[in-house]
């Protein structure tokens, strides 16, 4: 009987195959580790808006507080987007007859007699930066009344011109903090100050203030899946 | 690559010893030919058609969810959890076989050791669909393993339900490499007799440049005798971790320290009992009678008759603690079974596990293929039922009456488990048809050549 014997070019094979298996799966868990990843495919998201609004000129420059327009931040679930009659308080003097802010006038339609939008049901068409899934039940007022400030999440809002997420806002990067919460407490006089510093040590000064407000945030799948 | 010259006469048997050569020749002819038996059409066309009806199956539960079964409070575990229990058992005849019979020189072993191990494999397989199937989230079992994820969330430890998966886990790999690797030298003789070039590519690939040197033997021993080592806690491991989804539950009737040995025992029964339905037909069919002989049947019939005992021994301990504990829940649980809505069930199963194995007892009947092959199927009838009867019946009456409720099966229910019978034979057929169904280098190990001029094994 004649044996078969693989010709000698396919011991070549052997070897890339082995290489290939080798370094396949260390190659395909990296990609999934980084690239699947919601720090890699979620934080950085900058929609367009439909109309230029800078946060870094309102906020940074101007010094308008969070809550002015996000009113409903420390009340209720959802931070409110404002009304188009909230921009038009400065809004009807100030740049009035500006172009960029030709949808803000026309979701408005302000009437000089009262001084007020009339109120046509016709929203400015603002794009969702942080938007969780539906299946997550975010409240802000639980966070913002404890003393999570608005720059643990959101970051630097009053230095972006378009604002952006800065964070994953990731499962695990909710649990990092509800499981070590002292590293993001402050004051809740201060939870809108985008620059306040801890005295002396961050972590020490959240300890002091989590014992002093009883603060254990729950862990159980329905505090966030209901 | 090995020189051609350590060629070892295992592979290619030495000139004038028939005994060798006709090993080779019996097994090798049937993977070699053209056209399989007509019974292998027939067969691969009932088991292809109700592999059609598996997918069909699942895809109507992946598109409806899985309400199209009779899972339904009080009884959420239903027909998947069964099946996967049934599918877990047959497996361990295999593992028996190729590591505890090795590990005790049962060289009857080597004429269904091969086949017995794909059966696990097909096995294995079967049972880990169910429990993918049943968490009703299809594109989420991988949270039954402990992956790193941007969740942070990780299994529930604690839980037998996850022990199982590993025990599940490490069974099936250690099957498969215990399967594979026997197989190599079979694979080696595959490669060199074939004459078509895809044959030689793929036997040669999968053979992995075996030439039968005696190094390679020696090292190929080791290995084996390792691996049985490793296999051998898996016999008694895996269906014990099994039995503690019930046992460490505190449902009556589940709630037994009797349940990991009566679970191996019985796992052990229904595996011997697959072995034989398929033994039978496969050795009619591809001419093995010189191989798998009725001997090695008889031998089978007993281990059958001595597991059957035991289950049956189990089934009656587990009516006298519950006498004997004194506790009225864990009475009435079993009282339920024998006389309660799901009677009929019980009484089925012990028909066929305890009643039918007693024919053994007669020489007669355990030479008798007619006999072997129907008191197998049987037995996989009685053991599927006792997985139900453990399962439906504790489930559907539980401490409170007012919750209590009966089980009723779906024909969708029913078209899943044909069709997962579907999957294994159709597995099997496959392996029958393409790869070497007895292990020859170990039958020609005990063959009387082997030991012509003394034994040097």
């Amino acid at each position: 009987m004649k044996l078969f014997v693989f010709p000698r070019w396919t011991n070549k094979i052997r070897q890339i195959a082995g290489l290939g298996l080798g370094v396949a799966p260390l190659y395909l868990t990296a990609i999934v580790w980084y690239g699947f990843s919601p720090k890699t495919v979620d934080a950085g998201y900058m929609p367009k808006q439909p109309i230029p609004y800078s946060h870094q000129l309102h906020v940074g420059e101007l010094g308008i507080d969070c809550k002015y327009c996000h009113n409903t931040v420390d009340k209720a679930a959802h931070a409110a987007v404002p009304s188009t009659a909230t921009c038009m308080n400065c809004h009807s003097r100030v740049r009035a007859k500006s172009p960029k802010l030709e949808l803000l006038r026309e979701s408005c339609e302000w009437s000089d007699e009262t001084r007020t939008c009339r109120d046509d049901g016709k929203p400015i068409p603002w794009v969702k930066v942080h938007d969780l899934p539906d299946y997550v039940y975010f409240n802000h007022s639980a966070h913002v009344s404890r003393g999570v400030g608005c720059v643990s999440c959101h970051g630097r809002v009053d230095q972006m011109v378009e604002v952006y997420q800065k964070e994953p806002l990731s499962m695990g990067w909710c649990l990092d903090c509800h499981r070590a919460p002292e590293q993001h407490l402050r004051p809740v006089s201060e939870v809108t100050n985008m620059t306040w510093q801890a005295p002396g040590d961050a972590v020490e000064f959240g300890t002091k203030l989590r014992a002093e407000n009883n603060i254990n945030p729950p862990e159980d799948c329905s505090t966030c899946h209901r | 690559m090995a020189a051609i010259s350590d060629v070892n006469p295992f592979v290619q048997p030495p000139k004038g010893d028939n005994d060798f050569a006709r090993v080779t020749d019996n097994v090798s002819r049937i993977a070699e030919v053209n056209r399989p038996p007509r019974a292998w059409y027939i067969a691969f066309g009932i088991s292809t058609s109700l592999l059609g009806l598996f997918g069909i199956s699942v895809a109507y539960l992946f598109w409806e969810g899985i309400g199209i079964w009779g899972n339904m409070n009080p009884s959420y575990w239903g027909f998947p959890i069964v099946n996967f229990v049934f599918w877990v058992g047959i497996g361990h005849a295999g593992t028996l076989i190729s590591a505890i019979l090795y590990l005790m020189r049962q060289t009857w072993r080597t004429a269904i050791n091969r086949f017995a191990e794909a059966m696990t494999i097909f096995a294995v397989i079967c049972a880990a669909v169910f429990p993918g199937l049943h968490v009703g989230r299809p594109w989420l079992p991988y949270w039954m393993f402990p992956i790193p994820n941007q969740m942070q969330m990780w299994p529930q430890f604690r839980s037998p339900l996850e022990w199982d998966v590993f025990a599940v886990g490490t069974y099936a790999t250690v099957s498969l490499l215990f399967w594979y690797m026997g197989m190599i030298p079979d694979l080696a003789t595959f490669r060199d007799r074939s004459t078509s070039p895809l044959r030689r590519a793929l036997y040669g690939a999968f053979a992995m440049g075996w030439r039968g040197s005696s190094r390679q033997w020696h090292r190929y021993e080791r290995a084996y005798l390792l691996l049985a080592a490793l296999a051998t806690p898996l016999v008694l491991s895996v269906h014990s971790v099994v039995s503690f989804d019930f046992a460490t539950s505190q449902m009556p009737g589940w709630h037994t320290t009797i349940f990991p040995p009566y679970f191996v025992a019985g796992a052990i029964f229904g595996g011997f009992a697959m072995v034989v339905t398929l033994a039978v037909p496969a050795r009619q069919f591809f001419g093995l009678k010189r191989i798998i002989t009725i001997n090695h049947l008889e031998l089978m019939s007993k281990i059958i008759l001595a597991t059957g005992m035991m289950v049956g021994y189990a089934y009656g301990m587990e009516f006298f603690i519950a006498w004997y504990s004194g506790s009225a829940y864990e009475g009435f649980a079993l009282l339920n079974r024998a006389v309660g809505p799901f009677a009929w069930s019980y009484w089925a199963m012990i028909f066929c596990n305890v009643v039918t194995p007693q024919v053994f007892w007669f020489k007669s009947m355990r030479r008798n293929v007619w006999v072997i092959f129907f008191v197998g199927v049987l037995v996989n009838i009685g053991m599927w039922f006792e997985r139900f009867v453990i399962i439906v019946t504790s489930g559907s009456r539980d401490f409170l009456p007012a919750s209590w409720g009966y089980f009723i099966p779906t024909a969708w229910d029913f078209a899943t488990l044909a069709g997962s019978f579907g999957l294994f034979f159709t597995l099997f057929l496959l392996f029958c048809r393409y790869l070497p169904m007895v292990a020859m280098a170990e039958v020609k190990a005990f063959v009387p050549a082997a030991h012509a001029s003394g034994d040097h094994h």
